[in-house]
């Protein structure tokens, strides 16, 4: 059993008197791909939020390869390898598809502090943004500003800035997210053809998308774990279907 | 020296129940609109100015009291309708600028009309005496500012509190876009607000006039205190504009009296003390 | 771009021309506009690219303009002209922005004009900065072999330092680092999120900022040879956003525009009509809701950059 990548221990997180986390332990192995299911409002995206730094944690533990990360900013937790894309587009409108993905990769790499320099002379970032452009099948559109793609060509490229940083950890929220099936179909081969290096968790509603890539699921509901398991195992607990149906 | 301290006392509260007025109007906008209406000390210097001319033309303090400020929001309404209303989708940030635009506008506007030299103001008849407060003597006019002010609180007070009105003002700025959907024309509201806003600043501004005169510059001399009563206060409190303005009206005749080197220096500190320390004030709301 | 440096280079030397062609009150006007130019540029670096509004700006023009005048009158070389004013307006924005970066918004606004008032409040009052009247008498920098109190010398030592800024400005928005504050400007959750540490570069930002508009404010306490207090006072401020949004936020050569823009209103405006400031407010609220692209963004034909 190697080490897990990224561990919650007993993580909590309240507002006030409602308890959003409860609680939740879960260890994702590095390599692996967790898809988190649970009916809206189960505490799936505060969980990502937390992790991420965006919110702290009330109480409990977040680990990365053994070295907590709670209560980090959210650009410290960046900068460890994990890297997350939004449920709503959140990408910067008025620059370029290639600017996009460019500002992610330079994140992490030297020269953001160069003040007399030329982005052009800095070939990593160009190179990484255009390399992560192929993958997410924008390279025809380098220099269209995000604002004027598509809803689904954008919802690629917020996949895309998340991967653009060459995280160890990729934090996916709902990535399919308002598609087309079609749309669905291309995404899911896209997150297939991802290199096993980079470990992968992610929200999801469509079922489809949680059998194809999910090598485990983990269930949230009310901001506790319900279940864990292989997709088919956590497909046929009975728990689980009362669980959506109740709230459908 | 107990007297004067008491006459200066008196003085900083009659200067308080001006920055009162003025930021009630400040806090509102702020706290409904988003905006930071650099130009609202505009709307008490055409509410002094108004109040001269009334008083010129009519002889009577009291017109001019009523009237100035209906005229004042009237001129409220519509800058918010012409010139902010087209602004709300945009960031608050072009709404701040163009009310600075605003200012040049207004006071150009006033010397234009009125001329530049400062312009004196009677006080009524009623009050154009000194009275004597515990050994203090003080311009009745004065007292009967402090009086006023302390009445117009109650009634702003009552107006917020227990009226559906002020029901509506208050979840207006609590959550602006939430009221509106409860079916409520939030643009109306926003309007009403604003105008109402002004037409407060109007109301110091004409009451202002006999203790500080009139002079085109007014407006933007007394924004900077307004602001900081409003940072102080709360954004959004009416109780935060009392509480406020009382604090700082004293400070800065006390502080003006005693330690003119530092004074107004101290007073900014203060307000850069509470933007970091306690952004949301004495009294605000917790911010967003 | 090779275009732009053409035509840069076109006005530079229409500039360096002037004084030869016109009298001294127009060329007053065309020195004026290039203090005002790189003022206001610097203001566009903060508010046009990094996105930060700052009511607070006239805080480092007037630490420039006191800081050369007390430095000028101990020692009237370059160093006091140019390098300590500068300093100095670039330490007091790295603990002012330290500050302010906590806050944002109409809260940012606000903080950084309560700031600016500050040093308005302490020199108005204190006697060794000459309170109300301020500091008169301001020595011109004695360089070898040039006499900068002849109006044409002065004029080729502005000229040489606002080209020097204007195209040192231009390189570090262009550069990586502008390219990080235009991302923080665009959306700054996202470049959080991505691994910046945007607080960081917003108080680079801020300190750039600081120090260029120190050197405006020097350079306008030796163009006036005097420094009053109202340097430091918040309509200065606002002054230097009416230039920037006239001209073009996020433009650099809008802020320009914007000075140019500004003062000949003052001075042409007022020759015919008393209405200056009027004209002045109305252009800017007509731009303001009309033409928020500024002139630059106009003549470019697309809403401006601003977000």
């Amino acid at each position: 059993m190697t080490a897990p990548l990224l561990a919650t221990v007993a993580l909590s997180r309240a507002f006030g008197a409602l308890a959003a986390l409860n609680r939740v332990s879960l260890e994702v192995a590095p390599r692996e791909r967790r898809a988190i299911i649970g009916p809206n409002g189960a505490g799936k995206t505060t969980l990502f939020n937390v992790i991420t730094g965006q919110l702290a944690p009330t109480a409990g533990r977040i680990l990365l390869e053994g070295t907590p990360i709670g209560g980090l900013s959210p650009h410290a937790v960046a900068r460890r390898g994990i890297s997350r894309s939004f449920q709503r587009n959140n990408l910067f409108p008025k620059l370029p598809v290639e600017e996009n993905l460019r500002l992610a990769a330079a994140a992490t790499a030297p020269g953001t502090w160069d003040l007399l320099g030329s982005i052009a002379r800095r070939r990593g970032p160009l190179d990484r943004a255009r390399e992560v452009a192929g993958v997410i099948g924008l390279s025809e559109r380098l220099g269209e500003p995000a604002g004027r793609l598509s809803y689904g060509e954008q919802r690629q490229l917020e996949v895309g800035v998340a991967l653009a940083t060459a995280p160890r950890l990729l934090l996916l929220d709902e990535p399919t997210a308002g598609m087309s099936p079609e749309e669905t179909r291309r995404m899911t081969r896209m997150l297939e053809a991802l290199p096993r290096e980079v470990t992968l968790l992610i929200i999801e509603h469509d079922m489809d998308v949680v059998g194809s890539l999910a090598d485990r699921v983990t269930v949230l509901h009310y901001g506790e774990v319900l279940t864990e398991g292989t997709f088919a195992q956590v497909k046929a607990d009975p728990r689980v279907y009362e669980v959506y149906l109740g709230s459908a | 020296m107990p007297v004067d301290l008491f006459a200066q006392a008196l003085n900083g509260l009659a200067y308080g129940v001006l920055l009162f007025l003025l930021s009630v109007g400040l806090t509102l906008i702020f706290g409904m609109l988003d905006v930071v209406n650099l130009a609202h000390g505009s709307f008490y210097m055409l509410g002094a100015y108004a109040g001269l001319s009334l008083i010129a033309g009519t002889g009577n303090f009291w017109l001019a009291l009523l009237l100035a400020p209906l005229a004042v929001g009237l001129v409220g309404a519509l800058v918010e309708v012409t010139c902010l209303r087209p602004l709300y989708r945009r960031p608050p940030l072009d709404q701040v600028l163009l009310t600075f635009g605003f200012i040049y506008l207004f006071e150009d506007l006033v010397k234009w009309i009125w001329g530049g030299r400062i312009r004196s103001i009677p006080p009524p008849d009623l009050f154009s005496g000194s009275v004597s407060v515990w050994g203090a003597i003080i311009p009745s006019y004065r007292l009967f500012v402090i009086v006023f002010g302390l009445v117009m609180a109650v009634l702003l007070w009552l107006l917020i509190e227990r009226t559906r009105l002020g029901a509506i003002i208050r979840a207006g700025v609590f959550d602006a876009e939430m009221t509106g959907g409860l079916g409520i024309n939030i643009r109306r509201v926003f309007t009403a607000v604003f105008a109402f806003g002004a037409a407060l600043g109007g109301l110091s501004g004409v009451i202002a006039g006999p203790i500080q005169s009139a002079y085109p510059s007014m407006g933007v001399a007394i924004l900077i205190p307004a602001l900081i009563v409003v940072v102080v206060g709360g954004l959004g409190s009416l109780k935060g504009s009392l509480v406020g303005s009382l604090v700082i009206g004293q400070a800065e005749t006390f502080g003006k009296a005693w330690l003119p080197d530092a004074a107004m220096l101290i007073i900014y500190v203060v307000m850069a003390t509470v933007m970091l320390v306690r952004p949301q004030g004495l009294f605000g709301r917790p911010l967003k | 771009m090779t275009a732009r440096l053409i035509g840069f280079a076109a006005l530079v030397v229409l500039a360096a021309l002037f004084p030869l062609v016109a009298g001294n009150y127009p060329v007053k006007l065309l020195q004026e506009i290039l203090i005002w130019g790189i003022f206001a540029m610097s203001l566009d670096v903060l508010m046009g690219y990094a996105g930060m509004v700052s009511f607070g700006h006239s805080a480092f023009f007037g630490i420039g303009g006191y800081v050369a005048a007390l430095a000028l009158a101990e020692n009237p070389g370059l160093v006091s002209a140019l390098v300590l004013p500068a300093l100095a307006a670039g330490l007091a924005a790295l603990v002012i922005g330290f500050f302010s970066i906590r806050v944002s918004g109409v809260y940012f606004i606000m903080l950084t004009l309560a700031f600016s008032q500050m040093f308005y409040a302490y020199a108005f009052q204190v006697s060794w900065l000459g309170a109300e009247d301020g500091i008169v008498g301001i020595p011109r920098p004695a360089l070898p072999g040039v006499d900068l109190a002849n109006i044409r010398s002065f004029h080729g030592y502005l000229l040489g330092l606002f080209v020097v800024v204007a195209l040192g400005l231009w390189r570090v928005v262009r550069s990586p680092f502008g390219h990080v504050l235009r991302g923080i400007h665009e959306n700054e959750a996202r470049m959080e999120a991505v691994g910046y540490a945007v607080d960081r570069y917003k108080l680079l930002a801020f300190a750039i900022a600081g120090v260029f508009a120190g050197l405006a404010g020097s350079l306008y306490a030796q163009f006036n040879g005097s420094i009053t207090p109202d340097a430091f006072f918040w309509t200065t401020s606002g002054e230097a956003l009416l230039m920037v949004i006239i001209g073009g936020t996020g433009t650099l050569g809008g802020a320009v525009l914007g000075a140019a823009a500004f003062i000949l209103l003052q001075s042409l405006v007022s020759t015919y009509t008393e209405r200056w400031m009027l004209i002045l407010g109305v252009t800017f609220i007509l731009f303001v809701l009309f033409v928020p692209g500024g002139i630059v963004g106009a003549l470019r034909g697309r809403v401006g950059l601003r977000a």
